[in-house]
């Protein structure tokens, strides 16, 4: 057994389970082995094992400054999902990686930074706002737009209080559906350009949810101004091995598993407006 | 010390025997089934001597052939990734118990193969896969164990099927480098011109006398290896390649191939670079240990694009075209070279008799 096999998963136990929403939970785990935690940049996955079941990609979810926990955030949709969110406190699984490029945090410095995330597309983005907000002054305005389905779905609703409340931030929530208790806004996340004015020439936007939102997000951004470079999305494929081995991430000339999940926009804006690829 | 030694067949014997003495477990091509395949050898007498192949698109035909010496046969349905990137491997067993599990070390040690008769463009498909599993950003342990223990004795095509287009891919048909020694059959291929590729090589080649081989030798093998070259009718026009495949996504051929393409995944399987490969998870019915095991894979498969919500690729247009576009244009951006080396097993063994050199054609048109 090689000590750098890529494929070989650590064991990690579950601390600390949060229920966010009715299919979606939050995992805190630490190492078994007490050793430090795999170090990690915002918006880099890992390969999560279930003992006998399978293994998935899951983006971490948590801070970098926590510097002993690796956490996740999974919204149960199968087979494994399922059996990932019924873990309890003290079960173990398994944490290969962290794969993939990162969101642009030190690129974004001294820019503005719009935030836009659908669904559990939030979870791959929330290390970027902790980045962000323990470093406000070097950083422009924070505007951070968020759709989900129904208000019940919406995810770290206390942390998005808390984020809006912050200096020069801005959080905008929009809904699917928002039943009659909802005050909010209703509609799909690229109505809510219109309630902020951005200065495209120095604004990054960091974009992640379903390939149909984004690919509509990308292109609103870019009717107002914002440069295709300054455009980055994270895309999602199927995969088995997360390094390269297994193939079944490519996107055209691209492994997601390594080339991305994180690509800026110009590099791949053909590729999304294509089908079947 | 000289590079080019003389070999009759009983020294052949002797260099299967000394490998094997050696402690290699020697694996050359044999006679199963109708076909010429590659499995364990003990000797010359294992060789497929006296058959020759007819290939054509969707076609395989073993013939007797009094004339042909153990080498004159073209290659098969299976290919060496059977031996360095097995069709099944165990990543990893694991123990549990009450939630908490325990991942197991990979105990066993890599198997040390010799692989007897190794085409030129076999060595070259070798050397990509080297590059998507050893030569980028992780390596794969099981892969790299295989491949250090490796004892590669190459041999030069002395004939070429229907289906061959090497030249064309600048493989072959001469092997250049990545082998330890190197055989030309010679005088109706019961000689061989044996040369050497590496000190590992040479040690063997004087471990076992051989004498150096005389000037005529080298030349007539080299004029055989040429008329191999030539008798080739197939080929792919590499130049501009890439650029033009990955401008054709949305060309009609895509839609004529799909007609024909059952996606049943034969090309793949038989294509010595394709790399793809899932996982599969295992466990004793009580649940106290779990296996997991990397199978190959292939992407002519809908569920091999699965994600929440349904496959990417759901049509066999797509998937056609995602494996004919990677073969021959991403390939060449993600790891340097084409990922066709021009050994024609996807045509002969597509059922539909598809023909990559052809449908490589009318995408540029
Ligand atoms: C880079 C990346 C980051 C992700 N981050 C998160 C996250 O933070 N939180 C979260 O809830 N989800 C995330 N996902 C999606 C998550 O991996 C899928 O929802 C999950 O694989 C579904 O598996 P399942 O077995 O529960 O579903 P099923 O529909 O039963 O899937 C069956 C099998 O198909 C494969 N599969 C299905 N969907 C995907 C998929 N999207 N990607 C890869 N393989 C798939 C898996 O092998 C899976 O076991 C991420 C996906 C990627 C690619
Ligand atoms: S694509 Fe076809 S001809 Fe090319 S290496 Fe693979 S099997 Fe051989
Ligand atoms: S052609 Fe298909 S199976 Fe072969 S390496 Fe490419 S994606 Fe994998
Ligand atoms: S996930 Fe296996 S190659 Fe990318």
């Amino acid at each position: 057994m090689s000590p750098d096999d890529p494929m070989l998963p650590v064991a990690y136990r579950v601390e600390k389970v949060t229920k966010e929403t009715r299919d979606t939970f939050t995992l805190v785990t630490r190492r078994v082995d007490r050793a430090p935690r795999h170090a990690f940049e915002p918006g880099q996955f890992s390969m999560l094992y279930v003992c006998a079941v399978g293994e998935l990609p899951i983006s971490i979810s948590g801070d970098t400054a926590d510097k002993q926990n690796l956490t996740y955030t999974v919204r149960s949709v199968g087979q494994v999902t399922n059996q990932l969110v019924s873990l309890g406190v003290g079960d173990t699984l398994g944490v290969r990686g962290p794969f993939g490029v990162p969101w642009p945090v030190e690129e974004a410095r001294g820019k503005d930074v719009v935030v836009v995330a659908g669904g559990i597309g939030l979870a791959p983005l929330r290390p970027v706002l902790y980045h962000i907000l323990r470093r406000r002054e070097e950083y422009g305005r924070l505007v951070l737009l968020y759709g989900a389905r129904s208000p019940q779905d919406q995810l770290f609703r206390k942390e998005l209080t808390q984020w809006s409340q912050a200096p020069e931030s801005r959080v905008l929530t929009t809904v699917d559906y928002g039943g009659v208790n909802w005050h909010g806004h209703v509609g799909v996340v690229t109505t809510m350009f219109r309630y902020v004015r951005l200065r495209p020439e120095r604004t990054i936007a960091m974009v992640c949810g379903p390939e149909i939102m984004m690919r509509f997000v990308a292109r609103e951004l870019e009717t107002r101004g914002v440069e295709r470079s300054q455009i980055r999305v994270s895309m999602e494929r199927n995969m088995k091995c997360g390094c390269g081995f297994c193939g079944h991430c490519q996107y055209g000339p691209d492994f997601i598993c390594k080339d991305g999940p994180v690509f800026s926009y110009d590099r791949i804006q053909s590729r999304m407006e294509a089908y079947e690829i | 010390m000289p590079r080019f030694f003389r070999l009759d067949e009983p020294a052949l014997d002797g260099l299967i025997e000394a490998l094997r003495q050696q402690g290699y477990t020697a694996v050359g091509p044999r006679v199963r089934d109708g076909a010429v395949i590659y499995d364990e050898i003990s000797s010359v007498a294992d060789l497929p001597q006296g058959w020759a192949s007819e290939q054509e698109a969707g076609k395989y035909r073993l013939n007797r052939d009094p004339s042909a010496g153990p080498f004159d046969y073209v290659i098969g349905p299976s290919s060496w990734k059977q031996w360095l990137h097995p069709p099944e491997a165990r990543l990893f067993a694991a123990e549990r118990e009450n939630g908490a599990f325990r991942i197991l070390p990979n105990t066993t040690s890599a198997p040390r193969y010799a692989l007897v008769g190794v085409r030129a463009c076999e060595l070259a498909a070798i050397a990509i896969q080297d590059r998507v599993l050893l030569g980028d950003r992780y390596t794969d342990p099981i892969y790299q164990a295989r491949r250090k223990a490796l004892f590669v004795v190459a041999v030069n095509c002395t004939r070429s099927a229907a289906t061959c287009f090497c030249a064309s891919m600048q493989t072959g048909p001469r092997a250049v480098e990545g082998f330890d020694l190197a055989l030309t059959p010679v005088g109706n291929g019961r000689q061989y011109l044996g040369e050497t590729g590496t000190d590992a090589g040479a040690a063997v080649a004087g471990e076992l006398g051989w004498p150096e081989a005389p000037p005529e030798m080298m030349s007539e093998a080299a004029e055989t290896v040429r008329a191999a070259a030539r008798a080739q009718t197939r080929n792919v026009a590499l130049e501009g390649l890439a650029e033009a495949l990955t401008a054709a996504a949305e060309h009609p051929r895509w839609e004529t191939v799909a007609k024909r393409c059952m996606a049943c995944g034969n090309c793949t399987l038989a294509c010595p670079t394709c790399f793809c490969t899932t996982v599969e998870d295992t466990s004793t019915v009580d649940g106290a240990r779990a296996e997991r095991w990397r199978k190959w894979d292939s992407c002519f498969t809908q569920s091999f694009s699965y994600i929440h919500g349904g496959s990417v690729r759901t049509s066999v247009k797509s998937r056609y075209r995602q494996w004919l576009t990677h073969k021959l244009a991403y390939w060449q951006q993600q790891f340097g070279t084409p990922g066709c080396v021009g050994c024609g097993r996807c045509i002969t063994w597509c059922p539909a008799g598809i023909d990559l050199t052809e449908e490589a054609r009318a995408l540029r048109a």
